[in-house]
């Protein structure tokens, strides 16, 4: 690997100075969202490796950092520039990009800990941090694994070892039955026993698969017909499952921290019920659904079970609640959450330093009692995906400008990336987790507006739209959500931000003004030209705005740096800067101030526009080139979106699908190098691939037809 | 009865202009010169030329328009002086077709006098030193004027080769352009089309079946799609007439008017300063790893504006015009994402023709080099790659322009030196420390030096060649440099490099390899 050791030593040439160029570490602690002092003179590890990557990684090398503990990275090769990778002290490569050769590559892991010397290891979450074998094989070489014993993890991993530890502990468990129903009538007396709404399901089948609801007796007994059936035919398995059916359920979950030395805390709530496909979206903390009351005893029996399992390190309890404030386990984690920085913001705990002195074998510094809510924290997740498809599909590219917003008050941003890095098929789609913070619920959903708004993504689809939408929505506001929040509120699916008609009007006046100054930009030259260059008297024009369907008449004129638009009308007065290079535009339409992106624009006047989270797109022509484009001829879009062609000569190395895949757009479907140089042909839509016309080996030449889709 | 006759044609020619509109989906000369130039801009000349042919009935009065087949003038653009000629098949001609019945023969055919109105303004252009925009939609020479039209071909052609290099002459052909008027365009600097509604050719579709029987359509033979992606002769197509038109203003601001003038200034809001971190880790790990020249260019220039010529022909080299702290340079980058970025015949001459356009003209030049050699085999040779490949080597020898160098990861061989290398007079030349300045790569090399005998020869190789120190040890790389400090350093460059004065020894003119 000679180009390994060279480019090494040309990097060390520039001592780069990676917090001057991002100084987004410095800026979180300075925030204040967490505080958890930490005592110089109390002795912990001297070097720890982080089992992870991406944004979790960079979180724990930044409380290392504060404690004074040396830091490993483990990386695949292709995350060798990735931001925790230059956050750490030292970093090694375990392997190629897939997962299961990298990061989840315990052989790998286990010899580079012995290299380094580094004597504990977090895991973060995902990858090997609930894994009990990694935990054996860390203890057996005398490494502290930084997290529970490995009997918690093994307790908690088993659904059903985790319900009976938790039914014995006195948690609430969803009353149920798994197992064989004789006929119809035992099936009902179980219901009733239960108590109804009751579900039934075959006990094989997975998640809702052939999931039945029961509100009566007459329904439990056409449900029992109907599962058994499945689950003698689908699974040759004759168990079944009726369990209480849990109607407008929310996840809430509660925050345990527990020491070696049988204390356990609680650490307050987390309400994470915006979920997609079972995937957290919006979290807070607190709940605005809980009363102290219900609270402290969520949080007693989920203490009562940490302590049942002689639970060391954070860890959370999930419960589901019904709406009469009923809970009932659900499972538990072992590990940190991905959502743990809102009870960092409202308890003011630095969950991973607690979690590094536990491991050292230090008792908790906190009694129950010291752990206070502060304010109201929500995090929302930002993920690199379409939500116009089903609330989000996966994209990936290059973040060809990344901007977090961190110039505002109260806000806080886990996040592993940086403009120019890659997002891959390998990893995780999230981009990083926004939190802000405020002193009650109003002023932490305002801030977080604010914050979406403010945060620059460009180059890959991302979720802000859906995240705004959720976080104005009246419903959400109101605390009126469960985990099926969004399939309720968008049956039809995501469609973005719905203007209203004032907002419509903002858009186009923002619009307007914003092409105006380009226009009347590119009119200033700077010096004394030969020819003098004859200056436009005009302060007003006429244009013509294409927004939608729709095509909007608007008067502009100048007056200052503002201008007084008509639209509809109406006259709304839009001043700003215009900086037209930066990436955030701060307008204020008729004393209302807005932060906009223009995400594009060109010479045709067609420009999109980010206005209240949602991306826009306009076409903006002076009236007379509006009047003279409906003579321009409607062209047929050519779709060659299903077809890949080869677009040079060369050698197909691999092709990665086969007729009936499913691939998304940008997926890599194959290989070809040319000039010994190789280039990943991508499909250009989403769809399922038809017929392949090249294999691994072959030559090709340019235009060669190499897979279509269908 | 003529006079009646016109009067009937101007009650008729809403009705004619619309049809017009419709079936052709393209506008008239004067809407054209509307949406081209600043709002009440336009100042026509020669509007009351007719021709003066006389054969076959046209000097009857209704075979006679006042100001013949062209619209001429000036006007501005942002403010800027610019010279236009707007020719015809619809609009006013449109008329004849209604009322003769017989379209194809006035069809913004050139006459005598439609030459002689363009000449005329090109004469003032090149006088007062502004440049030229043609907006080409001609039906081809006069018929019925025999040798006068063919001398008004020539006589144009003189005057595009006497500005040639004086001022920007730019095409935008916008309808039938075939015969003897597509030279005029060719000889210009650029040749931008409208997708669909223009062609050129030397010969029709019926011609070229009549002689090598081929079948070809208009648009197989000479549409938009042919020559921008296949010939090489237009340098940019564009959706229809409205879109060409709007973007040839924005095109406008980035030339100077003559070759008298400073590459222009605009007002930039992007820092000079920028650092662009995502720079350091664009290049990838594996030397055999494509990556976009595009992402390199958007991210350094003033606010990710970047005009780019050609950008469907030869993609194995990038360039186009951008602003640097508001200064219009002209840009070239081998692009590693197709054929490896390597030079061929189509490439070297696209990137020749431009650096040539940008040094006629005061544009500095900014040369991102990734160039893995000149592409290998007998398509090439036979193809003449010595000769065509040595334009864009005599083009960078003889600019004499500020010339800025950043070579990102290969420069090997010979196209290193053409690559605007510090050997030709290059002004800053800077390497990435990705940058691997050699003969060729390793593996090659060790199986000529070592013929394959020596196993850790490669290794060898690499180290010492497959990085920028041979070169900045023998200052032929000013300097390596943090990638994320190009934007700046190349900013801090063009200030100084402002002042540049360099000449070549006198001669009638340089004799490029053609």
């Amino acid at each position: 690997m000679a180009y390994c050791n060279r480019s090494k030593r040309l990097n060390s040439l520039f001592l780069l100075q990676w917090e001057t160029l991002c100084p987004r570490w410095c800026l979180i602690t300075s925030h204040k969202l967490y505080s958890s002092v930490y005592d110089p003179n109390e002795k912990t590890f001297e070097k720890i490796l982080i089992a992870n990557r991406g944004e979790i990684a960079c979180r724990v090398i930044k409380t290392c950092k504060k404690m004074g503990i040396k830091t490993v990275a483990i990386h695949s090769d292709v995350d060798a520039n990735a931001v925790h990778v230059k956050m750490a002290d030292e970093s090694v490569c375990v392997g190629p990009a897939p997962t299961s050769k990298s990061y989840l590559n315990m052989d790998a892991i286990m010899e580079v800990i012995r290299k380094t010397r580094a004597q504990a290891v977090h895991p973060g979450y995902g990858f090997l941090s609930e894994n009990k074998e990694f935990a054996k094989r860390l203890a057996s070489e005398g490494v502290t694994f930084i997290g529970p014993d490995t009997h918690a993890i093994q307790a908690m991993g088993d659904k059903i070892e985790s319900k009976l530890l938790a039914k014995n502990a006195k948690v609430n468990t969803i009353p149920g039955f798994d197992g064989v129903v004789k006929d119809a009538d035992e099936a009902v007396t179980i219901a009733r026993e239960i108590g109804y709404p009751v579900m039934i399901k075959a006990s094989a089948g997975g998640g809702g698969k052939g999931m039945r609801i029961a509100w009566d007796d007459e329904e439990t007994r056409e449900g029992f017909r109907f599962s058994s059936q499945e689950a003698a035919s689908s699974f040759g398995d004759d168990r079944l499952l009726i369990e209480k059916f849990i109607d407008n359920p929310r996840h809430i979950e509660i925050q345990v921290l527990a020491d070696k030395h049988g204390n356990a805390l609680w650490l307050n709530e987390r309400e994470c019920s915006i979920q997609r496909r079972n995937q957290k979206v919006v979290e807070e903390a607190p709940s605005t659904f809980l009363d102290p009351e219900t609270r402290r005893a969520m949080g007693e029996q989920a203490v009562a079970l940490a302590k049942a399992v002689k639970y060391s390190s954070a860890g959370t309890v999930e419960f589901l609640v019904d709406s009469s404030k009923n809970f009932y386990f659900l499972e538990m984690n072992t590990r940190l959450q991905v959502e743990h920085p809102v009870t960092e913001c409202i308890t003011g705990l630095d969950l991973v330093q607690e979690m590094i002195r536990v491991a050292k074998g230090y008792p908790l510094r906190h009694k129950q009692a010291d752990i206070p809510i502060n304010g109201w924290a929500v995090e929302c997740r930002v993920y690199a995906e379409d939500p116009y498809k089903s609330f989000g599909l996966p994209s990936i590219g290059k973040l060809s400008q990344y901007q977090e917003p961190l110039h505002l008050p109260s806000v806080r941003v886990d996040s592993g990336i940086q403009q120019g890095s890659d997002i891959s098929i390998y990893y995780d789609p999230m981009i990083s987790k926004l939190i802000t913070y405020g002193s009650n619920r109003a002023e932490a959903l305002i801030r977080m507006e604010e914050a979406l708004d403010n945060y620059v993504i460009r180059g890959v689809a991302h979720n802000i739209s859906l995240l705004r939408e959720v976080i104005i929505h009246p419903r959400f506001v109101q605390g009126d959500i469960s985990t099926k929040f969004l399939p309720e509120v968008y049956p039809d699916g995501f469609k973005g931000h719905k203007l209203t008609d004032l907002e419509r009007r903002e858009l186009l006046a923002t619009a307007a003004s914003l092409y105006m100054a380009e226009q009347l930009r590119s009119q200033r030259f700077l010096g004394t030209p030969r020819i003098p260059i004859a200056k436009s008297k005009r302060s007003s024009w006429e244009l013509s705005v294409r927004l939608g369907d729709g095509i909007y008449p608007v008067a502009v004129s100048k007056d200052g740096s503002s201008f007084s638009v008509e639209v509809d009308g109406m006259k709304l007065n839009v001043t700003s800067e215009w900086n037209l290079a930066s990436p955030l535009l701060s307008v204020t339409i008729d004393g209302t101030q807005r932060t906009i992106q223009r995400i594009s624009r060109n010479a045709s006047g067609e420009t999109s526009i980010q206005f209240l989270g949602t991306v826009y797109k306009l076409q903006i022509l002076t009236k007379v080139a509006a009047e003279l484009s409906k003579y321009m001829p409607e062209k047929a879009a050519e779709d060659t979106s299903s077809i890949l062609r080869s677009p040079m000569p060369g050698t197909v190395v691999a092709v990665s699908v086969k007729p009936g895949d499913m691939v998304s757009e940008g997926q890599e479907i194959c290989v070809i190098e040319a000039m010994k140089m190789q280039n990943s042909m991508i499909a250009a839509k989403t769809g399922k691939v038809k017929a392949v016309h090249c294999k691994a080996g072959d030559t090709v030449g340019e235009g060669d037809l190499l897979v279509e889709l269908e | 009865v003529g006079f009646g006759i016109k009067n009937f044609a101007i009650i008729y020619y809403c009705i004619a202009l619309s049809k017009g509109h419709a079936c052709l989906g393209k506008l008239t000369a004067r809407e054209r010169i509307l949406l081209l130039l600043d709002p009440d801009s336009f100042d026509e000349y020669d509007m009351f030329v007719e021709h003066r042919c006389t054969d076959f009935g046209m000097d009857s009065s209704k075979n006679k328009y006042p100001g013949d087949s062209v619209v001429t003038g000036r006007g501005r653009i942002n403010g800027r002086l610019a010279y236009v000629f707007s020719q015809n098949t619809v609009g006013l001609y449109y008329l004849l077709a209604i009322i003769d019945n017989d379209f194809t023969v006035f069809g913004g055919s050139l006459s005598g006098a439609h030459a002689q109105k363009i000449c005329k303004i090109m004469d003032q252009a090149a006088m007062v030193g502004a440049p030229v925009i043609g907006l080409n939609d001609s039906g081809g020479a006069r018929i019925q004027e025999g040798v006068e039209s063919l001398a008004g071909y020539a006589d144009i052609f003189l005057r595009n080769v006497l500005c040639s290099g004086v001022v920007p002459q730019i095409s935008l052909i916008m309808g039938p352009c075939a015969g003897g008027a597509v030279y005029s365009p060719a000889l210009t600097d650029f040749t931008f089309m409208v997708k669909d509604t223009s062609y050129l050719f030397i010969t029709g579709p019926d011609v070229v079946k009549s002689v090598t029987n081929e079948d070809v359509t208009q648009e197989q033979l000479g549409g938009a799609k042919t020559h921008t992606a296949v010939s090489g002769v237009a340098h940019r197509a564009f959706e229809n007439d409205i879109d060409a038109l709007l973007n040839l203003r924005e095109f406008f601001n980035y030339l100077p008017l003559s070759n008298r003038d400073p590459a222009p200034v605009c007002e930039c809001h992007d820092p000079s300063d920028r650092l662009v971190p995502e720079l350091d880790t664009i290049v990838p790990a594996e030397s055999t790893k494509a990556y976009d020249m595009l992402d390199i260019i958007h991210s350094i220039v003033d606010e990710r504006e970047f005009f780019e010529i050609m950008p469907t022909y030869a993609r194995n080299i990038v360039v186009g015009f951008a602003r640097m702290n508001g200064r219009t340079v002209g840009i070239v980058g081998n692009q590693p994402k197709v054929a490896s970025g390597c030079l061929d015949i189509n490439s070297s001459v696209k990137g020749a023709r431009f650096v040539r356009f940008c040094d006629a003209f005061n544009i500095p030049l900014i040369t991102f080099v990734d160039v893995p050699g000149f592409l290998p085999g007998t398509a090439q040779e036979y193809g003449g790659i010595i000769r065509h490949g040595a334009k864009l080597l005599f083009a960078f020898a003889e600019a004499t322009v500020p010339k800025i160098t950043v070579i990102t990861r290969k420069a090997y061989g010979g196209a290193y030196d053409v690559m605007s290398s510090k050997h030709l007079r290059g002004d800053a030349n800077y390497a990435w420390p990705t940058a691997e300045v050699a003969v060729m790569g390793a593996k090659g090399a060790v199986q000529i030096i070592f013929r394959g005998k020596e196993a850790d020869a490669e290794e060898e190789y690499v180290d010492k060649f497959a990085n920028p120190f041979p070169a900045a040890m023998r200052g032929f790389v000013d300097d390596i440099i943090q990638p994320s400090t190009t934007r700046m350093r190349i900013c801090h460059d063009l200030d100084v490099l402002a002042g540049k004065s360099q000449s070549s020894p006198w001669k009638k003119h340089a004799n490029i390899p053609l």
